[in-house]
């Protein structure tokens, strides 16, 4: 390996190198594998005796067809990532000047965590294998969670539906059609304590996807846990509470970015001072590449809504090492097999240097980046569902072999409905034959080294300073939203990607090339029961209630939002900060949409400009 | 003599879903395919997707659907529709239809349901081929 320890800047962008020696046959073939590079002489040997006669009987071919983004000027076949990025025939230590084993690679679990954050890796402890799931009545969902658990899952996901993303109880009228469908619908405490019915908290991890409503949420899921009996101190589980990416990307905003981060950041003070062991934010590039962003930009725009979560938090006057260690983040497991396993090593790599040198963390906790993954929903195909099984499982491996903490892996009918539970457990059973069979868990980072992968690792490194940049001449990612720059740049690519698969430049097995005809398989199918249901059930606790008690803590609630929280140093949180007094509302039975609408009163709700 | 109007179309995400990609996608491929596309944006009721139609004097209504809500929003906008005279309207549904669904939904007026993976060339064609003939007589 190179040992010239040139600066960080000049290792992440190689400089071009001239080729002067090159004469004779395969002259042409030789200058563009040199292309930027200082190949050996025995490299170059190889161009010129073994590849070039080889190239001349027979060329490459593109995979997919020979036209567009697949060939290059020359018309050669041109390869390139899901993401549109070039990749070379072969990579040497040509691939990798200035790049240097202890900066750059590291040991596992250590600085700059690019090996993984366990010096272990998962000889210690397995990913933990967390299944998202959720549909129809709390009842219902609980069933499938003791399902799930029984076949050997390690933690549980709480999908919810729309109604509850978007602050509305199952009975509002904008509700109509659309409860218990994408997720379970949960109205009050009391449909919290169903939820959870016979599972103990204090030993299951529980991670919930919710964002608006997060705190509203978390407050039902605290006293829950409390009411079977369970110390908060010894929850663990993560809330995803990512704003950030509702407006970059998935859409589910109530507020305005201003006081939704306020809302952020006053679980961020909760959090470190009662519940230590909880993740209060999940901070997504999931969606962002749902959205159609690129691997690239999935990486570049998490890991600086990263960084403006950690800015609004200090300027509360929190100390990032008390917060830190909890921030965790939660990426996409897309196509591409080695620019995924790139991604994530990046993405600790960066937040490390992000963390000491940006905010200037002490603790090594809060240098080291925590992800869970899941695999590309997006990618399904509706056509031949049951192939998805081996795509998740490609995508699945990718996010082992990058070192995740968790996983989920989708089911393959997701493209066309919420998972059966036979689908649900065939996917689980993939991430078991990975980790139990496949045998890439013996080894730490078993890929750590290979040329092709670290030139990805600093590539994608690049890439996302590059935006960071950006992003910080626009005056930070609130701002950036606003001017709808990145909404932009992933709706740019979303339509590239698309036109690219409509040309069959990029294949998708089963939809766009391989395609049969075929019957649509069994569904899971949700009525409108649920909703009837829930509806009753908010009739009934609407009049058990003390709902003066419910207006009062209402109340408490609006001043405390409409006041400016105070940085409090003690064992206690700010008095305005909003955390207890949701957890009063949330003890008084009053429901997410009564506590989001205190909150529509204070706040106003948020509308985007139309960028399409 | 007839002159050469532009294919009009509305595309709209109704209901409480925010998953945009898609819309957004055919959007501009409708309009790269030369037609007047107007996108509403996210959230929007029945009553707004029918109101905006009527102003932009639309061909074509395309709704995107992902979140199952469809049985409770397209009966309602297929009734405006009529209520305002506006039955030559083609009504289009992109997004994830049960299979069970999309009989009883054509059934109800809707002319098309295009599920995931439908290339965007076949949405153009389908429009091209049967938009009702409204053009105007000069």
């Amino acid at each position: 390996m190179p040992e010239n320890k040139e600066s960080e800047k000049a290792l992440v962008s190689s400089p071009p190198a001239p080729n002067l020696e090159l004469a004779g046959s395969g002259d042409q073939l030789a200058a563009e594998h040199s292309q930027g590079r200082r190949p050996t002489q025995a490299e170059r040997e190889w161009v010129k005796k073994t590849l070039a006669p080889l190239l001349d009987k027979s060329p490459e071919k593109p995979i997919g067809t020979a036209s567009g983004s697949n060939l290059d000027q020359h018309g050669n076949a041109r390869f390139t990532t899901v993401s549109g990025k070039p990749v070379r025939r072969l990579y040497t230590p040509a691939d990798l000047p200035g790049w240097d084993l202890e900066r750059d690679l590291g040991f596992p679990g250590q600085p700059p965590y690019t090996r993984g954050i366990h010096p272990t890796g998962y000889r210690g402890k397995l990913w933990t294998m967390r299944q998202f799931s959720g549909f129809a009545s709390p009842e219902e969902t609980n069933e499938r969670y003791k399902y799930l658990l029984a076949h050997g899952g390690g933690g549980l996901s709480v999908a919810f539906d729309l109604p509850t993303l978007m602050g509305y109880d199952s009975d509002h009228s904008f509700s109509a059609g659309e409860v218990g469908k994408c997720g379970v619908a949960i109205d009050s405490l009391e449909d919290m304590e169903i939820l959870f019915r016979g599972i103990d908290l204090e030993k299951t991890t529980v991670s919930m996807t919710i964002n608006s409503p997060a705190s509203i949420l978390w407050a039902m899921y605290l006293v829950a846990a409390e009411k079977q009996g369970a110390d908060w101190a010894n929850l663990s589980g993560t809330l995803q509470n990512d704003i950030l990416k509702e407006y970059l990307a998935q859409k589910e905003y109530i507020y305005p970015p201003a006081p939704s981060m306020r809302l952020v950041v006053d679980t961020f003070e909760f959090g470190s001072k009662f519940t230590p062991r909880f993740n209060t934010i999940s901070i997504s590039g999931y969606h962002i590449r749902e959205a159609g962003s690129t691997a690239q930009q999935e990486l570049a725009f998490t890991l600086y809504d990263g960084i403006e979560y950690v800015e609004w938090a200090r300027r509360r006057g929190l100390d990032v090492d008390q917060f830190g260690p909890r921030l965790s983040f939660f990426f996409n497991a897309h196509n591409d097999f080695f620019e995924e396993i790139a991604k994530y090593r990046a993405a600790r790599k960066i937040w490390y240097r992000v963390m000491k040198d940006r905010f200037g963390a002490r603790q090594e906790r809060t240098r080291m980046l925590r992800f869970h993954a899941q695999t590309a929903g997006v990618s399904l195909t509706a056509q031949q569902p049951h192939i998805n099984i081996a795509r998740v499982a490609i995508q699945a491996l990718a996010a082992v072999l990058g070192g995740t903490q968790s996983l989920h892996t989708d089911a393959f009918d997701e493209a066309l409905a919420l998972p059966t539970a036979e689908a649900a457990r065939i996917a689980l059973r993939t991430q078991q034959i990975i980790a139990y069979e496949s045998g890439v868990a013996n080894t730490v980072d078993p890929l750590g080294g290979s040329y092709f992968l670290e030139r990805l690792t600093l590539d994608m490194e690049k890439d996302a300073f590059a935006y960071f940049d950006k992003l910080d001449a626009l005056g930070g990612m609130v701002r950036a939203i606003e001017k709808g720059y990145p909404q932009k740049e992933i709706a740019e690519a979303s339509y590239q990607f698309q036109r690219m698969a409509e040309a069959r430049e990029k294949i998708i097995v089963g939809a766009n090339d391989f395609t049969i005809e075929e019957q649509p398989p069994e569904i899971l199918y949700i009525d409108e029961s649920v909703a009837e249901r829930q509806a009753d059930k908010l009739r009934r606790l609407r009049q058990q209630r003390n709902n003066e008690l419910v207006r009062n803590s209402l109340e408490n609630l609006k001043r405390a939002a409409a006041r400016e929280p105070k940085p409090e140093t003690g064992s206690q949180v700010s008095p305005d900060n909003t955390m207890p007094h949701i957890i009063a509302a949330v003890r008084a039975y009053a429901t997410v949409g009564e506590i989001c609408d205190a909150l529509r009163e204070v706040y106003g709700t948020y509308q985007e400009s139309t960028f399409a | 003599m007839l002159t050469d109007r532009k294919i009009r179309v509305l595309v709209a995400k109704p209901g409480m879903d925010g998953h945009d990609r898609g819309v957004k996608v055919i959007a501009r491929a409708l309009r790269d395919a030369g037609m007047e596309v107007i996108y509403t944006g996210l959230r929007q009721t029945p009553e707004m997707i029918v109101n905006a139609s009527l102003q932009e004097d639309v061909d074509v209504i395309g709704l995107s659907i992902l979140s199952g809500a469809h049985n409770a929003i397209v009966p309602r906008v297929m009734e405006l529709l009529r209520e305002n005279q506006m039955s030559d309207v083609m009504v289009l549904i992109g997004g994830i239809i049960p299979a069970q669904d999309v009989e009883p939904l054509k059934q109800q007026g809707v002319a098309a349901v295009f599920p995931p993976g439908t290339p965007m060339e076949e949405i153009v064609r389908f429009i091209r081929e049967n938009v009702s003939n409204r053009t105007v007589v000069a």
